[in-house]
């Protein structure tokens, strides 16, 4: 049986996250509200947020092709999007976050799409991270 | 759970009952969440939705319905259409609902807009996102629990 093993290198994988920013309290929140009842609760909410994030990036992406972008749209868009990383505890993409609804608050284009290309990478890391997490947790 | 012995509220528990929630959010993932930490809950994802339920529509129709139903309303504060503000007002407003607890969330920290919502007669105003901590104090405040 190897659940000692998995159950250590899943811990080591949950602490990494942590050292290196990109999880906040909140997945910790998450967690505890695991229970019997729900045994896969954090993973269900995780797989819901990442079917919700990739349709606002979509129109995130469809916003910023305009020729005149309109930074209220895009504000809206990433306060959701920020409202959704920030529930399942991703820190660092939802400071990201911050960044993009500054820029368009400033009305800076160039930085909107920079933070984005920046907050889609960061996105999809944590993403990656958390598939292989999860993958262990089921073993 | 024992009624509250503040004079005050016309608001009361049965001693059996769990509280029903209404909760509205126009995100999945709080919804989810609301749905998971309020366990006797109806999840709507906007206001109108939401006076609907509570028998507040326009129609007028099932008020008492709305009344017997629902012990608390949690809503975002940043939502399309409708904010939580305004589903306050109008909760508020009725004549029915209008001693339902009504809990405001929001992911901003706008002192501004924490005060016009408490002044409106909110019961609490919540930082998102909602933590089981949040959930204790809020049962502990409706129930008039020394802390």
């Amino acid at each position: 049986m190897d659940t000692n093993h998995s159950r250590r290198q899943l811990a080591a994988m949950k602490q990494s996250l942590f050292d290196q920013g990109l999880l906040d309290e909140q997945f910790i929140q998450l967690e505890e509200l695991q229970d019997d009842a729900n045994p896969n609760f954090v993973e269900e909410i995780v797989t819901l947020h990442y079917r919700d994030s990739s349709r606002l990036i979509s129109s995130i992406e469809q916003a910023l092709k305009e020729r005149n972008l309109d930074f209220n749209k895009l504000d809206t868009l990433m306060h959701q999007f920020k409202g959704s990383s920030s529930s399942i505890g991703a820190k660092k993409v939802k400071a990201e976050c911050n960044l993009f609804r500054e820029y368009c608050r400033a009305g800076n284009a160039e930085g909107c799409m920079r933070s984005f290309q920046q907050l889609k990478k960061e996105h999809a890391a944590l993403r990656k991270k958390l598939e292989a997490y999860f993958q262990v947790s089921r073993v | 759970m024992a009624a509250p012995s503040s004079s005050s509220s016309t608001w009361v528990m049965e001693t059996s009952d769990v509280p029903h929630v209404l909760a509205v959010d126009d995100n999945l993932i709080d919804r989810k969440l609301v749905e998971k930490l309020l366990r006797n809950s109806s999840c709507k994802e906007n206001g109108p939705r939401a006076l609907e339920l509570l028998g507040l529509t326009s129609g007028g129709q099932n008020t008492m319905n709305g009344r017997s139903k629902v012990n608390l309303v949690i809503t975002d504060y940043c939502m399309p259409g409708m904010t939580g503000y305004e589903l306050l007002k109008k909760i508020k407003e009725s004549s029915v609902m209008k001693e339902v607890p009504v809990v405001i969330m929001s992911s901003e920290n706008i002192p501004t807009r924490i005060n016009k919502c408490l002044e409106e007669g909110a019961q609490m105003f919540i930082l998102k996102p909602l933590k089981q901590s949040d959930v204790k104090k809020l049962t502990c405040q409706l129930m008039n629990c020394e802390v």
